[in-house]
């Protein structure tokens, strides 16, 4: 079914959204892969540790820690996070190509960031049972876009900024507008896998 | 009779190579796209192969990469034994090329100094060199950018002379079951057989930069080619990986003697984004 949403992403949302929807997507969108979330991850551990046993207990309830929300370089709540690195832009253009990078090396990372607010991930390729248990656990949803159409998917971006980390070049924090973005439910939020059963219909040996 | 060639004149044909591989599709690859376009039994895998279609064309007018992964450089460098070089050294030379087609070229910087330490060297440099010697006077230059969603889900198989060739059918068929969406469906599966443990390796990465229309010389290959096309678009995995029967556009094999205890096997998977530019100066 094809499904247009706008960010951001709450769980009303995602909880109507199932595998195999086309969605497009208009808004905001945050832009991390392997080195961003690495330093997010690093960040995180240092902000942890200096937590009080008090805060130690809200974040196990999984909510919101003052010291940690105005840690991050970009709101998690709600966000979408789309893995990609993109090529260098032209003059006059907001971005060069800009389709998705393979999702499953963010694996190590993403149930944090789920479990700090994000509900969307943008990428391709399979994901860990520990993701997808994140995804169920905060109502957050996987969508594909079409790995290798980089130059078409850039058209959708209407805007790029930098949130931080610009010293990791391809790899740095964006904050993109995008508009009617064409992604694909892969994983819902109720752990329903578009790779597994839509392989098996055409599955022949 | 002995050829003179400089080395910058190779710099300027890398630059200019680096640019059309990773803006243009070579036509035996669009042609493949086309055909899949028309076979396609999945209606959203008919849609996915449709937008990569646009994409393309996108590509091509306007100057944005067909990818935004543009690649690690691979280069092979087939030099005839009657040509001397004239000017600075060979590998720095072609080095500059892609250093000034990546950076003319907006193409992304992806390459690391170190793997562990990982700082981007900024200008995509150094790339992968094969050289080989050959006869004649001139030089073949192949230029392959190999983004790396599939590059990571290639494998090396060191089979038993025994597992013989139902053993390489299980291991190519193992291999693109693994890659499955991860390598950006449709893929190309370059397959080397014999040699030794890196060179089935290098045997199975030039096979991609074969046209994926010009089957094998080799008889029995040619056939095995179209049987593992066939069984691999028989797994389901479709455009995008997420359901059709297009799941590979080509398979195409190499073969090389090897020894009597071995069957090394090199399954080199590469996404529809197969890009390959070849010059003779
Ligand atoms: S696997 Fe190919 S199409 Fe996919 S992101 Fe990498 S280079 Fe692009």
């Amino acid at each position: 079914m094809d499904k247009h949403i706008s960010t951001p992403i709450t769980a009303e949302i995602t909880k109507g959204l199932h595998a195999g929807d086309y969605v497009y997507i208009s808004g905001t969108i945050y832009v991390a892969r392997d080195a961003a979330h690495k330093r997010l991850a690093e960040m995180l551990d240092e902000v942890e540790t200096a937590l009080t046993q008090e805060e130690r207990e809200t974040l196990k309830r999984g909510e919101p820690v003052k010291k940690i929300t105005d840690a991050l370089p970009f709101p998690l709540e709600n966000a979408a996070i789309y893995y990609m690195g993109p090529s260098p832009a032209r003059a006059g253009r907001p971005i060069g190509s800009a389709g998705p990078t393979t999702a499953s090396r963010m694996d190590r990372y993403a149930p944090r960031l789920l479990d700090l607010g994000q509900k969307a991930m943008i990428g391709k390729g399979k994901r860990t049972q520990e993701v997808v248990d994140a995804m169920i656990r905060n109502h957050a949803v996987y969508f594909a876009a079409v790995g290798g159409a980089g130059a078409l998917l850039s058209k959708c971006i209407t805007h790029s900024e930098l949130v931080c980390y610009g010293d990791l070049g391809a790899e740095a924090v964006l904050k993109l507008q995008v508009e009617e973005f064409p992604v694909i439910v892969v994983i819902d939020s109720e752990g329903n896998n578009l790779y597994e059963t839509a392989i098996q219909e055409y599955a022949q040996i | 009779m002995i050829r003179t060639v400089s080395t910058e004149e190779i710099t300027k044909h890398i630059r200019e190579m680096c640019i059309e591989a990773n803006h243009y599709l070579s036509p035996d690859m669009d042609q493949a796209l086309k055909h899949a376009q028309d076979t396609e039994q999945s209606v959203l895998g008919k849609k996915i192969l449709n937008q990569l279609q646009e994409n393309l064309a996108i590509a091509g007018q306007e100057m944005i990469p067909i990818c935004q992964d543009t690649g690690m450089a691979v280069i092979f460098a087939e030099i005839g034994q009657e040509v001397h070089l004239e000017g600075g050294f060979l590998e720095d030379a072609i080095n500059e090329g892609v250093r000034q087609g990546y950076a003319d070229g907006f193409l992304r910087k992806s390459v690391v100094s170190d793997p562990i330490l990982r700082e981007n060297t900024k200008d995509n440099t150094p790339a992968v060199i094969h050289y080989s010697i050959v006869k004649g006077d001139k030089v073949k230059l192949t230029l392959a950018p190999k983004g790396f969603g599939s590059e990571n889900m290639s494998r090396v198989f060191m089979l038993k002379p025994a597992d013989g060739i139902e053993g390489v059918k299980e291991a190519i068929l193992t291999a693109v079951k693994d890659a499955g969406p991860n390598a950006c469906p449709p893929m190309v599966i370059g397959v080397g057989i014999g040699g030794t443990f890196e060179k089935c390796a290098l045997l199975a990465k030039y096979a991609l930069t074969r046209p994926v229309d010009e089957p094998s010389s080799i008889p029995y290959v040619k056939e095995l080619e179209q049987e593992m096309l066939q069984k691999v678009n028989r797994l389901g995995i479709g455009p995008g990986g997420l359901g059709g029967t297009t799941t590979a556009l080509a398979v195409n094999i190499n073969t090389y003697p090897t020894h009597i205890a071995g069957l090394p096997v090199a399954v080199n998977i590469c996404c529809h984004v197969n890009r390959h530019v070849v010059r003779t100066i």
